[in-house]
Order: C-alpha cells, then structure tokens, then sequence
C-alpha cells in the first residue's frame, strides 16, 4: 500500500491539487443557489454547493430544512435539550417562536432590536452585531421521547425508535439522551453560538433545559474540498453518491408528518489521537481502506472512483482489506450521507492525552441505514482500535418550513 | 462581593441617563418604603444575632456558635443589596479567603468559620468578634441613611440571583462549614422579596411574567425545601451531583425572568 502511495504522491503533488481545486471552486461558487446548483467541475462530483462568500445567507423556509444537503459550513453548534412542559400549546408557542426567530437568525439579524429601556438586558446578547450571516443554517430534530412527553407516541413511525446498542459502545450519561436538537451551522464559530444562545435563552425559563452541546469545525480551502478528519483521512467522499439520489436515500417520502424531513444520528466519537500517531501509514490506510492522501479507495487512483472490493493484489488477497471501514460500509450496500464536524476539548488530564474526536451526524431515510452499517462494523472494524462511541442520538428532523408556518406543524397539529 | 463594582456602575449609569430614558409617571415612594423597611429590619436581625453569636463565642459555647452562625449570616445575605451600598464595609464583613489581595487583612465572618470548623475551637475568634460586632452596628447606623431607588432594587435582586449562581451553587461561599445552602436561601428571600414589592405594578405590565417568575421562585424554594432535615439545611458537601444541578438550574431559569423587572422603569 505504501508504494502506491508514494507513487501516487509523486503524479500529484499536493501543491498541484490544491491548485486545481482552487480553479474548480472559481467555477461552482459563481450564481449558486441552495438545492439547487450543481457543481460543474468534474462529472463524478454532483454535489449541491452553496456560495462560500461569507456575506450570503441561506433562506431558512423551503422544502426541507437547511443543513443537510446543505454542503457542510466551516462550524457547527450542536445542541440537545431536554422538554420541560409537556402542554401541546406551550410547544406550539415555543416552536413558532423558534421558527421566527431562526428566520431572522439565518438572514444575519438579531432576535429582536435593542430598547429604549436600558433596564433590562437587551433582547438579542449581541454578539453577531456587525457579523454576516456567515451561511447560518439551523436545523431542528425531536427524539421518540418528545413524541412520548406529548402524547403522540402513535404519530412515531415503526423505525423511529432508540438506536440499539451497538458493539464497543462506551456510552456516557452526560452525552446522551434528550427530546430536542438544534444543529447550528455556519462559517464563522461565533455566528452558530450566538444563534443556538438566542434560541435557548429565552425557552430555557419555562420550556426546556440543556443537556449536552458540541462544537465542532471543518476545514476546506472552498467547498468542492471533501473535509480531512483529525486521523487526516476525507470525510464525506461518499456523500457525492448519495447526493446523486437524495430522495431514495436521505428524504423520508411516507406520508407522514416527517414527509420531507429526515433522520438524523448523532454520535460523539472519541478518536485516540496518540493510538493513531504511533500507527504506521500502511496500517492507517488499511484501517480506512482508502488512500490517505488522495482519498481515492484503495487500489484506484483518484478520490471519487468507484469502490472495488474485488480487486486481488498478485498473491490474491484483496486490495481493499476486508476489515477495513470502508469496505465494512461499502460491502451493506447502504449509504446515508455524513455530515461530520471534529472537535477538539484541551485534553484529558487524568491520560495526559488529547480529548478530540468527531462529532458524527448523518442524514439518512430510515434510521436503519445507520444502523445496518454500524451493525457491519461490529467487532471487526479496524477502526475499533482508535475510536471510542461515548455519545448517542436519533432525532427526526422536521421538513421544510413554509413561510407562516412553523417548525413541526405537521406533527404538533396533526 | 463582585457584586460592588456592578452596583456602583449601575448606580452611575442610571444617574447618566435618567433624563435620557423615557421614564413612566410610576410613583414607586410605597415600593421604596416597604423596602427600606425589610432590610432594615434584616439588618436589626443580623445585628442582635451577631451579639448573641459573639457572645457564644466569648463563652466557648462552640456548638451553639456554630448551630447560630448560618441563621446569623442568613440576614446579611438577604438584605445584601443594601450592605453593597457601603464601599468597605461589606468586604469588612463578608469577605471569603480567596476575595483577599496580597497583603489584604482578613476580617468578619469567614475567618472565623474557618477557625470553628477547621481548628474546631472558639479560641482566636476573639481576634475578630469584637471588630465584626463594631462593623455590624455601623452598617445598621448607615442602613438608615441610604438612599433606596427602584433601579437599585431591580438590580440588587438579580444580583442576588448572580450571587447564588457564581458562589452558592458551588459551595464556595462556606468553603470551612459548607453550610452554602443558609446563604443561597438567603439570596433568593432577598430576590423573592423585591419581585413582591413590584408585583402589583409588574400585574399591570406583564401578568405573563408574574405568573413565570411566582412559578420559578416556588420550583426554587421547593427544591431548597427539600434539603432540610428537622429545619436544618443539609451541608453542601451532602449534596449529590443531581440535586446540585437541579438547583443551578431552577436558578438559572428564574434569572432570565427576573432580569425583566425592568420593564416597570421604562
């Protein structure tokens, strides 16, 4: 593996690669439109791709919500809380309240303007003052508890139910659990924080609590660029696949209240940055089973190739290890789209060891998608060794908001 | 005692702008009254509770000084608001070890809540009993002549709310007897007692926020109520991890309500 590698690193060199995708961004970022577009660039890449102009907001009504097809922004907030009132109209209430707000949120506003009555604090905290809206988009779930605490646990579909155990799962209390998320993207850190802290401070009194968050960042020269992860490895190549037919893979079609939406899991993954960094780099590669520099899948030559397990090196074993994560994935025939964010926490001082991981989330028609690979991963996945699962949620993302409507409607009214 | 600086810049920053601000025609003399009068009379109670604690102490009576000293402080800690107003004195009084600059001397309750819980003696507390019972009394003679304003009283409630959420809720205001739960009942009396003052004019304004803010005081005594024993609070170091953050958050829910009081200044 490492001769190819090297070989390959040799045709390519890195400075030259950036260089092109730097053109190909030049392409897709001109007259783009959310959901809508597609990138031109190369035939094999048909994702959908937002402007990366800092100064472009994404509209927050539409069929579906934003941030899921929605290329992934530079950060992300990631919030789960915890209903406190389980009065149908109090939610309702909350929930067109969280609809208005994230309207304005989403645009580059502020909540609400500054009084005159300077004896109260301000009704927005104030700092995205003066900031863009750096492709806010804010994304709202409910877990099957929700649906319990208000009764409607007949409107939940068959598949909406806890994710099960999965093998090795270190699951921590303080990562799990909730009735509600909130995913708040964008590309500057502070305009996500300051949108989930305007949505959670005023429905904190009498609506809800908070019971874990996450923030996270990717890094990309322009968006055509799949994100590494911190084991330095593409994140999402497969997402291009999956994008290419959205409506068999990521939008739940029954006709239902979630018509439209999509299911969400989220899964904080711990990486044991110093495991990997003594692992050789043959031995990397054949944990993930793709090259590491290019992304290509082992035994071809360019990222975006097709998956082959079948291939044989010359003494017959497969080229693509048959333990490695990708192959695991690729041989349950299911896809689902990633989303991923990593995160950094300062370190551990009990191990002396970084405390960094990744915030997994990925979209998915049916939670089985997630489950069937996750299932194929087992207790084989080489990747097992350098991963530890400690947080864990399923949660139903409402379709798209149509201007006077309101965020869950469907389901709170049905 | 972080709390000073705010009070102060509130207190300026409310005589800059009171000509700018568009003031309703409110008329708050009986608010203002009623007030005076609750931390007056807070303060009458920490001064003869103070002379009976000094006098426990004078007499070796460690078991009573020690079963008296968080009803003493109780007092202090609901009239707060008001000790503020006094530049040095509340630091004179109430300051913890760790509020202490290089050099600072260290004077008032918590030096001897150190040497009763952890020296577990009354001998040395005469070093201090005798120069925190002079600062008492000379905070009632200034009680008397302070100058209460409704800005005052919003702020000094949501302070009190501060106060509980940055040192009560985590036991570092009792560090030596961790009796953290007397103050914290002490902060939210002071708060509670401000919001009922206002009540009847808040009705007016916003009944919505009444009825939140009499929700979310009630959540909070319930949950202080139910760590007494016998009419005693249990300590903080009692206290596990869940009924802790039960409690931070009860406060954390009253705080966004009450910080709008403000409305009936505007």
């Amino acid at each position: 593996m490492t001769s190819k590698r090297l070989t390959h690193a040799v045709d390519e060199p890195s400075s030259l690669s950036r260089r092109r995708l730097l053109k190909g961004a030049a392409i897709g970022g001109s007259g783009l439109l959310f959901g809508k577009a597609i990138a031109a660039q190369t035939s094999d890449q048909p994702q959908p791709t937002r402007s990366t102009d800092t100064t472009q907001s994404i509209p927050f009504y539409g069929e579906h919500q934003a941030g899921i097809t929605t290329p992934a922004q530079r950060h992300v907030y990631f919030m789960v809380l915890k209903l406190d009132n389980t009065d149908r109209q109090a939610v309702i209430k909350l929930f067109k309240e969280w609809t208005r707000q994230a309207a304005l949120l989403t645009q580059g506003k502020n909540i609400g303007p500054y009084s005159n009555n300077h004896f109260i604090p301000p009704a927005d905290t104030g700092e995205a003052d003066s900031l863009h809206a750096y492709n806010l988009s804010l994304t709202f779930g409910v877990s099957p508890s929700f649906l319990e605490k208000l009764g409607l646990q007949d409107k939940a579909p068959a598949e909406f139910k806890p994710l099960p155990h999965f093998p090795r799962d270190q699951l921590q209390a303080q990562y799990t659990g909730g009735d509600i998320c909130i995913q708040s993207c964008a590309d500057d850190p502070q305009v996500a924080f300051h949108a989930i802290r305007q949505l959670v401070r005023h429905a904190r009194t009498s609506m809800v609590s908070m019971l874990w968050a996450q923030n996270g960042f990717n890094a990309y020269n322009d968006v055509s660029q799949t994100p590494r992860n911190l084991f330095a490895f593409k994140d999402g190549t497969a997402n291009a696949l999956t994008l290419k037919d959205a409506e068999k893979y990521i939008w739940v079609d029954d006709k239902n209240w979630l018509q439209g939406g999509s299911y969400m899991v989220v899964r904080r993954i711990q990486m044991h940055l110093e495991t990997w960094d003594r692992t050789s780099y043959g031995e990397q590669e054949n944990t993930f089973g793709r090259d590491k520099l290019s992304g290509a899948p082992m035994g071809q030559q360019h990222e975006f190739e097709p998956i082959d397990t079948g291939l044989k090196e010359s003494n017959g074993d497969p080229v693509m290890p048959v333990d490695s994560h990708v192959h695991l994935a690729h041989r349950t025939g299911q896809q689902l789209l990633r989303r991923s964010y990593s995160y950094t926490g300062g370190i551990n001082t009990l191990t002396s060891q970084y405390d960094a991981g990744l915030l997994f989330i990925s979209f998915q028609k049916s939670p089985q998608q997630f489950i069937t690979i996750q299932n194929a991963f087992g207790k084989i996945d080489k990747m097992n060794e350098y991963i530890t699962h400690v947080g864990s949620g399923l949660f139903a993302c409402f379709p798209g908001v149509k201007e006077g409507d309101y965020l869950g409607q469907a389901l709170l009214e049905g | 005692m972080s709390l000073q600086k705010t009070s102060i810049a509130l207190a300026l920053f409310a005589s800059l702008t009171v000509s700018s601000v568009s003031q309703a025609a409110l008329n708050f003399d009986q608010e203002l009254q009623t007030y005076k009068t609750f931390a007056v009379d807070k303060i009458d109670g920490l001064v003869t509770q103070t002379q009976q604690f000094v006098d426990y102490l004078n007499a070796g009576k460690i078991d009573e000084a020690k079963a008296l000293y968080p009803l003493v402080r109780m007092n202090f800690e609901a009239a707060e608001p008001i000790a503020e107003s006094f530049g040095d004195l509340d630091p004179r009084i109430d300051a913890r070890k760790a509020d202490l600059e290089p050099g600072e001397q260290w004077t008032g309750f918590h030096p001897i809540e150190e040497i009763l819980w952890v020296k577990n003696t009354t001998q040395g507390t005469e070093k201090y009993s005798g120069q925190l019972m002079s600062d008492v009394k000379e905070l009632r003679a200034k009680v008397s002549t302070v100058e209460v304003t409704p800005e005052l009283m919003v702020q000094g409630a949501v302070d009190l709310l501060n106060e509980v959420s940055t040192s009560k809720v985590s036991g570092e205001e009792e560090i030596f007897s961790h009796t953290d739960l007397y103050d914290f009942q002490g902060n939210i009396d002071g708060a509670e007692k401000i919001f009922v003052i206002f009540k009847p004019k808040l009705t007016e304004l916003n009944a919505d926020l009444v009825q939140t803010l009499e929700l979310r005081f009630a959540e909070v005594n319930q949950l202080l109520a139910a760590q007494k024993v016998d009419d005693k609070f249990k300590f903080y170091t009692e206290l596990n991890q869940d009924e802790i953050a039960a409690l931070a958050e009860a406060v954390n829910k009253l705080g966004e309500p009450l910080a709008q009081m403000g409305i009936i200044l505007g």
